[in-house]
């Protein structure tokens, strides 16, 4: 059915306000069942070995020993995945990831799996399995990497996106080009040049579930697989694939997801998970430890970014320059190629040009993070702005706000901006008392701008009407931080009943239709305007339901406050019928009654925010304390705002524990130091203050309601505005993330040291 | 090896189970009991998502072993609702949003549960250190702050 | 693996001193069990003190405190006694891991695990505490800085149990203090660390003190120069940069991934300078 998804103002009665979401009681009495929480008859433990090196050719696997050990059901390596991919690269490298072939090419890179009767018998197989490999030379650095000296992580990469071709492999995957304008000619207009380079290392999701599923796979070529998954249908898709199986006959349930942040929208184990039931022919449970999280899942890219920005002594922008060095782990990304596109889309700019280079090192395959590749990118450039802020002698809001895009903005990544919020965000930072708050002695404030696009994307959902008028939703976007509540506020918004009489739940790929995964910020975004149509076409149908309990033309019911109402005089009489009454007649009316919507969410309407942060740093150790932080961001419409606000501190709390502290560590071995939570270290409660948050609404044109996607914004600003309160506490310009204590006290040293 | 017999009461209730001698309680209470309410985020004691009870102190069921429970009493996240009547802090963590991912939830409210026990009346620099020990990444923790903060206030009114 | 929890001193150490293979004692488990997840170790055998008689108490003896080594060291944050006399021993114990380790780690545990980062272990050797050992042959006393001999070794011989540690009853006008530098503030291992244990005299002046640092060598460090800057001093500033100086010389640390050989070196100096007010403060100094 045609749906017009064009924002028109309304008042609400259910959006908006702030219900206990839907699986909560599940979730504070232990009940809800996550990736590891769920088992099935007959079931086998899963284990794999991972290669201890960093770049090694793999010479023999002897899994024998292994297979003869009692209660061992099932060894696997590489030769049990076949290559299925018919010459598709990004799927080849999926599955040369998930089990490696022929070369291992990090530490942590599954070489073998084994399934067996219980976890001790699965750890002693691991034992048994003897692997000859021959180390090679390695490189983990971003920067070492892109030298010609560097050792090649893949002997056969040719940098795409250069004219011409090189005639040598390098580890420069691929580069990508944005911008506009003429950057020469505006930095010879400009009367200041600001230059520097910046530095991020690699750091993790860190969700506190680690991977896990269980896979089971039938003799007549069905399957079932249970897994914690940002998008089911997406896994789906890739298993099939891999595996060989017809799409339709895997069937894919999302468990509860215990946090993903991007981590959980790429397969790791599900397929080896997948291939061990299939040669053992029972179910097999597969879970990460928390090492082989670290080691062997996604992790973001590490990068090294050259910033150049030029401006009028009146603070206008007349050039922006970046260069952007993104590692992707050994595989091909689009990491750099994103930093690039968003670097300089907060600012208005003539002349502007960013240049991404895909980096491959021997590291874990770079996984999606929140908002990915967008911190680092803001980090930098909002750093420079921040620097010639200074140097204009230009408050640092005042610079951003006379620069900042507005609609009719050509964005520096190409298309021309709708109604924006970065505009908006800067007033309300401007205006906000934390601005002028005092401050003490070693202490620094600081604030910075961030973008991200949101995505929409392939979407449907089905709204089931019960006989006593309560209505489940089933949605096919995993519910990551209280979708389910949002959702259920719409449809109960839509068909004007009370949101306790609504119940969303995820349906698994055998039920509803292809769903695109939660990532983008989508998931509310796009399964609202899913679940908008949906209601909808439900309410179609309880029109004409309502039109035949009465007996009188369909065009004549109107549809208002939750009940069918007849219009004009001549059926004045008839008391309006409510949802309930509609439904309870439905076995007599033409049986039950549904709305289904599918469809492609476009327009998902770009996102911004401003952060403001204080900070103290202690001079003699190097350690900084978060002491304020503020969040002021657009998210179109706040369906929850409880869930909003959430988003807002959670990308706030990921991106200071980013600044700070958190990085992977390798040693000269090329191994990782710090595979786990002790010496990785993300924030604990009692390193944060609590995360005040302003929710701006500027409705997004292409959403009935106005929403913009609100889950990744939230992260991009806090490298910038915490580097920035840094630098000015400590008063050296602060370029390497983390700024953890040995760098923040070198850096007073060498201010010192003069 | 054969495995090792052991009594104990969970959730008030006598509880018998066999196992190895190298399982942790929390696999205990996963994988043979069925308690899977407790989990395990990182099995070395750096999360908190497996916290319990063990004879009044809170301690991460992850370093605890499953033998150790002979004649212990165990309280874990399964036992924290009186029937239907959720715990005050369930209660606020609901109400606050206090959850999103809710995975480190049943760890909070045993180690929130705990501290408001040794003191009702904390500062949040009380709660946040008394909590540092449950490491969230979907929150920042703000409303799991606030949620404590709450339930304190309701259950010294009760 | 075989798991063993003896009722007595004897059995335990009988069960230890004939053990074929890796045999460990749990206590308080928070690091062996930690070490056994991420395969570091595989006991063929563990024995579980926490039933022996006696291991579990802290006692009040003529002589200070004896602190079993099955203590976890929650209790010891409980036991009002000892927090006033040993303040700074009992907040070392208190920061280890997080409420959860405090309510199974053993301080015992802690010094016998032989870690250079061990939080308890530098305020203990500050406060001169000793290690009484039981085994095969005679019960003997040590010094705390006596048992760690590198990271991970520990001068115990075959079946030999730490069955406690013991702290001498107080002067008056004493103090200790323990600080550690982590870079988030709970959950953290030292980067750096340091203890101070002084008394004064009447006039207000340091009668004698001994400071101790984590984290800078392969084993706590008892570092005698450090406390020589400060005996005879009220803590002005002059001593206090010899303290620092002294602990700056004293440092052999290493570049790791939890700090660098510049940051451990300057830090040292820092803490120690810190906890020495500290501990003048408690000890009645103005």
């Amino acid at each position: 059915m045609n749906f017009d998804a064009r924002y028109a103002a309304q008042s609400f009665k259910s959006v908006g306000t702030r219900p206990i979401r839907p699986d909560g009681v599940d979730k504070v009495t232990g009940r809800a069942r996550y990736g590891a929480d769920f088992n099935m008859p007959g079931q086998l433990v899963g284990c794999i070995l991972r290669s201890p090196h960093a770049h090694a050719k793999i010479e023999k696997i002897d899994t024998s020993k292994a297979e003869k050990l009692k209660g061992v059901k099932a060894v696997i390596t590489a030769t049990d995945l076949p290559d299925l991919t018919n010459g598709d690269a990004a799927m080849y490298d999926i599955l040369d990831n998930c089990m490696a072939r022929g070369k291992a090419l990090y530490d942590g890179h599954a070489v073998a799996a084994v399934a067996a009767i219980d976890a001790r018998t699965a750890r002693q197989a691991l034992k048994l399995i003897k692997v000859r490999y021959k180390v090679l030379p390695h490189v983990t650095d971003v920067d070492e990497a892109v030298k010609p000296s560097a050792p090649l992580v893949q002997n056969d990469v040719f940098t795409a996106g250069v004219d011409p071709r090189p005639t040598k492999p390098s580890n420069i995957a691929r580069r990508s080009q944005y911008g506009h304008g003429d950057v020469d000619a505006g930095f010879g207009k400009a009367d200041i040049i600001v230059e520097c380079s910046y530095r991020t290392e690699q750091t993790h999701q860190g969700y506190i579930e680690p991977h896990a599923c269980v896979a089971s796979v039938n003799s007549d070529g069905t399957a079932e697989l249970w897994v914690c998954t940002q998008g089911h249908f997406v896994f789906r898709q890739h298993c099939a694939g891999l595996l060989g199986l017809d799409v339709s006959k895997l069937r894919v349930t999302s468990s509860e997801i215990g946090g993903g942040f991007g981590g959980k929208t790429h397969v790791w184990i599900e397929p080896v998970a997948l291939a061990l039931s299939r040669k053992a022919g029972r179910p097999v449970k597969l879970v990460m430890s928390r090492e082989e999280v670290f080691r062997a899942s996604g992790p973001t890219s590490a990068t090294s970014i050259d910033v150049r920005i030029g401006a009028r002594s009146d603070g206008t922008i007349t050039a922006a320059l970046a260069t952007l060095r993104y590692s992707c782990g050994p595989y091909d990304g689009m990491w750099a190629e994103i930093g690039a596109m968003t670097a300089f889309a907060c600012y208005d700019l003539e002349n502007v040009r960013s240049v991404g280079q895909e980096v491959l090192v021997n590291r874990p395959k770079t996984a999606a993070y929140r908002a990915p590749s967008a911190p680092m990118a803001a980090f930098a450039v909002e750093s420079a702005i921040d620097e010639l802020a200074g140097k204009v002698g230009m408050d640092p809001v005042a610079l951003r706000i006379k620069n900042a895009a507005k609609e009719g903005t050509r964005s520096s990544y190409g298309p021309v901006y709708g109604p924006i919020g970065i505009g908006p965000t800067l007033e309300a930072v401007q205006k906000h008392p934390h601005m002028n708050a005092p401050l003490g002695r070693n202490q620094g404030r600081g604030m910075a701008c961030g973008f991200w696009f949101n995505f929409g994307g392939q979407t449907c959902t089905d709204l089931n009407i019960g006989v006593d008028g309560t209505v489940t939703l089933a949605v096919g976007t995993v519910d990551v931080g209280g979708s389910r509540a949002s959702l259920s506020l719409v449809a109960a918004e839509e068909l004007g009943i009370p949101y306790e009489q609504v119940k969303a739940v995820i349906a698994d790929t055998s039920t509803l239709g292809y769903n695109d995964m939660t990532d983008g910020s989508r998931g509310t975004f796009s399964s609202s305007m899913a679940t908008i149509s949906a209601a909808r076409n439900a309410i179609a149908v309880m029109k004409e339901r309502a039109a035949r309990m009465w007996d009188i033309p369909v065009k004549d019911v109107d549809w208002e406050d939750g009940h069918a109402r007849a219009r004009g005089k001549k059926h004045g009489n008839l008391p309006p019928l409510s949802v309930k009454d509609i439904a309870a007649a439905a076995p007599k009316t033409g049986g039950p009654i549904a709305g289904h919507s599918e469809l492609v969410a476009d327009g998902a309407g770009v996102s911004f925010a401003t952060h403001i942060c204080d900070v103290e740093i202690d001079p003699e150790t190097g350690a900084t304390k978060v002491l304020r932080y503020t969040v002021v961001q657009d998210a179109g419409k706040a369906v929850h705002p409880d869930y909003v606000e959430g988003q807002y501190q959670g990308g706030a709390a990921q991106g200071i524990g980013w600044a700070l502290n958190e990085e992977y560590i390798y040693g000269e071995d090329g191994r990782l130091q710090n595979p786990g939570f002790l010496d990785y270290r993300i924030p604990v409660c009692s390193d944060l203050p609590m995360i005040d948050t302003q929710i701006l609404e500027i409705p997004n044109p292409n959403h009935p309601y106005g929403v913009r996607g609100v889950g990744e914004t939230s992260i991009v600003p806090p490298l910038a505005a915490i580097a920035n309160a840094v630098s000015n506490a400590v008063g050296v310009r602060m370029t390497h993330i983390p700024m953890s204590p040995p760098r923040i006290l070198a850096a007073l040293d060498g201010k010192k040291a003069g | 090896m054969s495995a090792i017999a052991v009594s104990t009461t969970i959730n008030g209730d006598d509880t018998e189970f066999l196992c190895q001698a190298e399982e942790t309680l929390l696999d205990v209470l996963r994988d043979r009991l069925g308690l899977t309410g407790s989990k395990e985020g990182c099995g070395t004691g750096d999360c908190g998502a497996c916290s319990v009870i063990v004879d009044d102190r809170l301690v991460c069921s992850c370093l605890v072993l499953g033998a150790e429970a002979e004649g212990r009493r165990i309280e874990t996240i399964e036992g924290m609702a009186n029937g239907e009547d959720l715990h005050p802090l369930q209660s606020k963590f609901l109400e606050h949003a206090a959850l999103q991912c809710g995975v480190c939830t049943p760890g909070f409210l045993i180690a929130a549960r705990d501290l408001l026990e040794k003191n009702p009346n904390p500062t949040e620099e009380e709660i946040r250190f008394g909590l540092a020990g449950n490491l969230c990444r979907c929150t920042g923790y703000d409303k799991i702050v606030r949620a404590v903060q709450d339930a304190a206030r309701v259950m010294k009114g009760s | 693996m075989q798991y063993e929890r003896p009722s007595s001193l004897k059995d335990a150490i009988g069960l230890l001193a004939k053990a074929k293979g890796n045999a460990f004692v749990l206590a308080g488990g928070s690091d062996l069990l930690a070490r056994m997840k991420s395969g570091h170790v595989e006991p063929d055998l563990v024995v579980d003190i926490k039933s022996v008689k006696g291991l579990g108490e802290i006692r009040k003896t003529a002589s200070g405190f004896a602190i079993g080594a099955a203590v976890p060291c929650a209790a010891m944050g409980e036991s009002t006694a000892l927090k006033k006399a040993w303040p700074g021993v009992v907040e070392a114990a208190n920061l280890i891991g997080c409420k959860q380790v405090q309510g199974r780690c053993t301080i015992a545990g802690n010094l016998c695990n032989a870690s250079p980062a061990a939080d308890s272990v530098p305020a203990l050797v500050a406060a001169g505490a000793k290690a009484v050992i039981a085994g095969p042959g005679k019960k003997r006393t040590i010094a705390v800085e006596k048992v760690v001999t590198a990271p991970g070794r520990t001068s115990l011989g075959k079946g030999e149990i730490v069955v406690a540690i013991t702290l001498d009853k107080r002067p008056s006008r004493s103090g200790d203090a323990y600080l550690r530098f982590i870079p988030r503030t709970e959950m953290d291992i030292a980067v750096v660390s340091a203890g101070v244990n002084l008394t004064l005299d009447q006039k207000g002046r340091v009668k004698s003190a001994r400071v101790a640092l984590g984290a800078v060598a392969p084993t706590v460090l008892l570092v005698k120069p450090a406390a020589k800057a400060i005996i005879g001093t009220k803590l002005d500033e002059a001593a206090l940069e010899k303290l620092v100086q002294a602990c700056s010389v004293a440092c052999r640390p290493i570049d790791d991934k939890r700090g660098t050989v510049d940051f451990r070196k300057k830090v040292s100096g820092v803490l120690a300078k810190r906890a020495a007010r500290i501990a003048y403060k408690r000890a009645g100094g103005k």
